[in-house]
């Protein structure tokens, strides 16, 4: 729609502009333009650069620069506007490449083919027409299968803080996840937002070294890159997993890795916009700015793929009340939290009990899916490992040897819990059985009477066995 | 429509426009090639400002504005059970023929136009109606009898009445003739959202919305028309709170309003509503569902107009004489995007960002709830129950200490139970209801006389045991005497067996009146007795050995709601070996 009223305006070239501020570039004297639609910067060197219409008003536009504006003169810089929204050409040939945040070839082969070119902004998908999520993933890592179960088209992100092995868990999930009875693999869309380059690297090597790099797209906006360059970047990588799911059919996994770095580019931008800002400086939209990249998972009514999302994101200061973890939790479909007290004692996978959660297990498990008795179980050791918490800070109060027996047995139990059912090997993929087995194993240490959230039944087929 | 100005200024989804005269304030206009609906938020002059309800991707300055010359109204009449909707009453299970995205500028009437239902009429030539009269009626689902309504504001004497037989809602089905001349009646008609619809008058809400949920009902009761609060942090469980109760609370109509939440909630509500049936009639859910899905990431304006179309849904079967639930989900994203709108606005903002009407925008919103009488002279009624996520699970934030201005029923969901995996999580310490004493009456006569002196004294014990938790954190529960731990005993078996509910068991998910009572008096006198024969000389450990106790243990789960006859039988074991032990001891101190 977009200059419908100027078509021969349309990509009209402007040299000369107002004003450059941070990311920022103001002009005026311009046709009218539209709202988020694509500019294109030359300079009389270097490169050509991207940005995006933040505001238009008559004759004048507010841009964003997503390479920055290093370097760039009120004189000689040109500016071109596209008259449509950023657009990624796709093709499944991209599996196995590194693109950019904007969707440009990062290992020097040439670009693709386009099979199709989309909005990257992609377009709210119709609640009546998605299909609810009920299939089990299995991970292998009994934190997540037991207990905080993820099914397939779920969004679960990794709630980390700086120096906790979030990496590392998230590398054995992209290599473990299988459906079970299936061994149908997923395609991976991996976007980096932020991060360092060794760890870009070290997933690369990964995704090498386990032999899945050929079903690998990965888009890469490195911590040197210009930070609104993060603002695209995730919109760029669903894209592309929209298109392998919903046009090729296939199981697409998205890692989203660091969440916060994307939120705080965002911040950028609006304070230099001079907006009103909400919590912690970030801007108000922010709930619904992440809903926007979050809500583009799930499965469709009209394709048979899917795509599972798994964004990571450290919490400053490890405050899980912290504005980006607090507003992704209330988008996502539960949380799993690392916690540093875990890893100092040399637990991995440093899982969170309790603040950790999976909104769609309950529909993912039980009967015909994991196992009958897997709900059941489960919500025993929630409760059971909730009562340690309690025993274990009246001990730190009053010493362990005032404590009743019943409550030492429990601290016994939550050792075993943690010792032996939440630690396992990086390269150690458990069964759904040998999680659940591993679960009545470690909740046997515990007397029949104190098991109130499993059945009769339960207790004759599994109880000590 | 004919344009009436034209945009200067894009910012998102606030659009400004100049040139315009004749536009009203509310006004909802079309904007651009791809007529994307809005709503005029201000007037300055010849300058206006627009809240547009669709993505405004390649809008540009120079795009005509076009003026509709009414308010963001509704469409009611039959067809509205059952289907979901968006925030601005798009259909969409029928936009869903186009694809799977929601494309922008598709226009498809809220009530289907080809669809021809069943009339009976009440009334015939010469009968003289006033506005809310009922005109006749039309089986819209098994259960539910769709009263069509005269418009509020017309009255007159009915010239000429259709025969019963099949009509489109856009048909004629009566003249009436006004003051202003023969006014054609149809099945349909249309509402403006932000004013709410008259009544004859409000009266007490003295009757319970009976929810089946065991916390709810008999501690923190709500009356059919009464309006509750559901804070919590995420994962707490505030939207299976509204689900339960959307599932099984005893209403006539549950309007279902998701207003920027997850898209899947969504989904699983319409893959589940048709596959269960409530406990009163028997009936698949979706016969007595209208949904409001406005999900995160769908336009944010929408959003903020999400809560309005959905209440003005329900005050329509209100009128009709019905008992609607509205649980809106959730009302911190509508507050959100009152935020979002009015900071592109660039208003002054008052409290963390927020503009300084919020207040009075919940107030006016919860103001919408009550038991009415109709002005057909019917009773409805509309019960809100509004879930709020303050950021942090803080409960200090402005949307949450704001709304509980206005609503007399708090249920405040707690981050500790939660995480133990206690659902429901309402906490029985920080929650209240102001209801209760308006609800005692019906429970002494329709309920059972006990309720209000059992639930007094289980509020009781609960107060205790948090004071001797304080003690047993700091020493340990073994230094209390036996009298206290049997305090702290009943209260976990309280909170286990009856505080904590399965919403995916298919005996416990739902509770009956009687069940519930049952339940309670059984825990009570298991403190009354445990208390005589602790008097009587005998020890908490043989109380705790009693077997009976693992019977009541399971009792929710094992005895149905139509076998509650088996806890008369638990009750009467109970006070024999209770007795028993009591006896044991006090002939042991006599002797």
């Amino acid at each position: 729609m977009a200059d419908s009223n100027h078509p021969d305006l349309s990509r009209r070239e402007y040299v000369g502009i107002d004003r450059l501020e941070g990311p920022l570039l103001f002009i005026s004297g311009i046709h009218d333009v539209g709202y988020h639609e694509l500019v294109e910067i030359h300079t009389p060197e270097g490169p050509e650069r991207l940005g995006l219409v933040l505001e238009t008003s008559k004759g004048a536009a507010v841009v964003q620069v997503y390479e920055g504006t290093t370097n760039l003169s009120l004189k000689d810089t040109s500016v071109r506007f596209q008259g449509e929204p950023l657009r990624l050409p796709v093709a499944r040939e991209m599996l196995g490449r590194i693109f950019d945040g904007l969707g440009r070839p990062m290992d020097g082969a040439p670009a693709p083919v386009a099979r199709e070119i989309l909005d990257v902004n992609g377009l709210p998908v119709n609640p009546a027409a998605r299909t609810y999520p009920t299939r089990f993933i299995q991970t292998g890592i009994s934190a997540i299968d037991g207990m905080n179960t993820l099914v397939r088209g779920q969004k679960l992100p990794v709630f980390s803080g700086s120096g906790l092995p979030h990496n590392q868990v998230a590398a054995q999930i992209v290599r473990q996840a299988r459906l079970k009875d299936e061994n149908e693999s997923f395609s991976i869309v991996f976007c980096a937002m932020g991060v360092k380059h060794d760890v870009a690297r070290s997933f690369m090597t990964h995704f090498q070294e386990t032999g899945v790099l050929e079903n690998v797209v990965m888009f890469f906006s490195l911590a040197d890159a210009p930070s609104v360059e993060r603002l695209v970047t995730p919109r760029t990588a669903l894209t592309m997993a929209e298109y392998l799911a919903f046009h090729e059919n296939r199981h697409v996994l998205v890692v989203l890795t660091d969440m916060t770095n994307y939120c705080e580019a965002l911040r950028e931008v609006s304070t230099l916009r001079g907006e009103i800002p909400s919590r912690k400086s970030y801007p108000g939209y922010l709930y619904s700015d992440l809903a926007s990249i979050y809500e583009r998972a799930g499965m469709v009514e009209h394709a048979s793929g899917s795509i599972t999302q798994m964004p990571i994101l450290t919490m400053p200061n490890d405050d899980i009340s912290h504005p980006v973890p607090d507003l992704t939790g209330y988008i996502t479909e539960g949380q799993i939290v690392l916690e540093r007290e875990m890893h100092q004692r040399g637990i991995y996978p440093p899982i969170a009990g309790l603040p950790s959660l999976s909104r769609l297990m309950k529909d993912g498990i039980g009967p015909g899916m994991t196992r009958e008795d897997h709900p059941r179980i489960a919500s025993q050791l929630f409760a059971a490992y909730a009562r340690v918490k309690d025993v274990r800070a009246l001990a730190s109060v009053i010493g362990e040897e005032e404590l009743t027996p019943l409550d030492l047995t429990y601290l016994k139990f939550g050792d075993a819990f943690e010792q032996q059912f939440l630690s396992q090997a990086e390269d150690e993929n458990r069964s759904i059985e040998q999680t659940l087995d591993l679960g009545w194993k470690v909740i046997s240490i515990l007397p029949r009477e104190e098991l109130q959230r499993v059945s009769d039944e339960d207790l004759m087929q599994y109880y000590g066995k | 429509m004919k344009p009436i100005g034209r945009v200067n200024r894009v910012l998102g989804p606030v659009v400004h426009a100049s040139g315009v005269t004749g536009a009203r304030m509310m006004e909802l206009v079309e904007v651009g090639a791809d007529r994307l609906i809005g709503e005029i938020v201000r007037l300055d002059g010849d300058e206006i400002v627009i809240q547009v309800y669709e993505d405004t991707t390649g809008l540009a300055p120079g795009a005509p504005v076009y003026g509709s010359g009414h308010p963001l109204s509704v469409e009611l009449g039959p067809g509205l059970i059952g289907s979901v909707y968006d925030g601005v009453q798009r259909p969409l299970d029928r936009l869903k023929a186009g694809g799977y995205l929601i494309r922008r500028g598709v226009r498809v009437p809220s009530l289907d136009r080809e669809k021809a239902w069943i009339f009976e009429p009440c009334v015939k030539p010469g009968d003289l109606l006033r506005g809310g009269a009922v005109l006749g009626t039309v089986q819209e689902t098994e259960r539910i009898s769709h009263r069509v309504l005269v418009p509020p504001s017309l009255g007159g004497a009915v010239k000429h009445a259709a025969e019963p037989g099949l009509y489109r809602v856009e048909e004629t089905i009566a003249v009436l003739e006004t003051e202003s001349g023969e006014i054609a009646l149809t099945m349909m008609q249309r509402w403006p959202v932000r004013h709410p619809r008259p009544i004859a008058g409000r009266v007490v809400a003295d009757r319970p919305l009976l929810t089946g949920q065991r916390v709810i009902d008999t501690l923190f009761p709500v009356a059919k028309g009464g309006t509750v609060v559901v804070p919590g942090g995420f994962g707490t469980g505030k939207t299976s709170v509204e689900h339960q109760l959307a599932k099984w609370s005893d209403a006539d109509i549950v309007v279902y309003i998701g207003c920027g939440e997850r898209g899947n909630e969504m989904t699983h509500v319409l893959r589940e509503f048709p596959r269960l049936s409530d406990p009163w009639t028997g009936r698949p859910l979706m016969e007595r569902t209208v949904l409001i899905a406005n999900t995160s990431n769908m336009p944010v304006a929408a959003r903020e107009a999400s809560i309005y179309t959905g209440i003005t849904l329900a005050e329509y079967y209100r009128d009709q004489g019905y008992h609607v639930a509205v649980m809106a989900d959730s009302t911190s994203r509508w507050a959100e995007a009152l935020r979002e709108l009015s900071g592109r606005m660039e208003e002054m903002p008052a409290e963390e960002g927020f503009p300084a009407y919020l207040p009075t925008r919940l107030a006016e919103f919860y103001e919408r709830g009550g038991q009415v009488k109709t002005l057909s002279g019917k009773e409805g009624s509309i019960t809100i129950v509004g879930a709020v996520s303050p950021p942090g699970g803080d409960f200090s934030e402005p949307v949450t200490q704001h709304t509980k201005r206005f609503v007399r029923c708090f249920w405040a969901l707690d981050r500790d139970l939660a995480n133990a995996r206690h659902y429901p999580a309402i906490s029985w310490m920080d929650s209240y209801s102001e209801y209760v004493p308006d609800v005692t009456p019906w429970w002494t006569e329709k309920g059972d006389a006990e309720w209000a002196g059992l639930r007094r004294e289980i509020m009781e014990l609960l107060q205790k045991e948090a004071r001797l938790q304080q003690v047993v954190k700091l020493v340990g529960a073994d230094v209390l005497p036996d009298s206290q731990r049997l305090i702290l005993e009943v209260c976990d078996l309280f909170k286990n067996t009856f505080l904590q509910q399965s919403a995916f068991d298919a005996v416990d998910a739902y509770s009956t009146v009687e069940k519930q009572v049952k339940m309670l008096k059984l825990i009570v006198t298991f403190y009354r007795l445990g208390r005589n024969a602790l008097d009587q000389g005998a020890t908490l450990i043989k109380i705790k050995r009693m077997r009976i106790l693992k019977e009541i243990r399971r009792m929710k789960f094992n005895v149905s709601n139509e076998e509650v006859f088996k806890l008369d039988d638990l009750q009467s074991r109970l006070e024999r070996e209770m007795g028993r032990l009591g006896e044991i001891y006090g002939g042991f101190q006599s002797s």
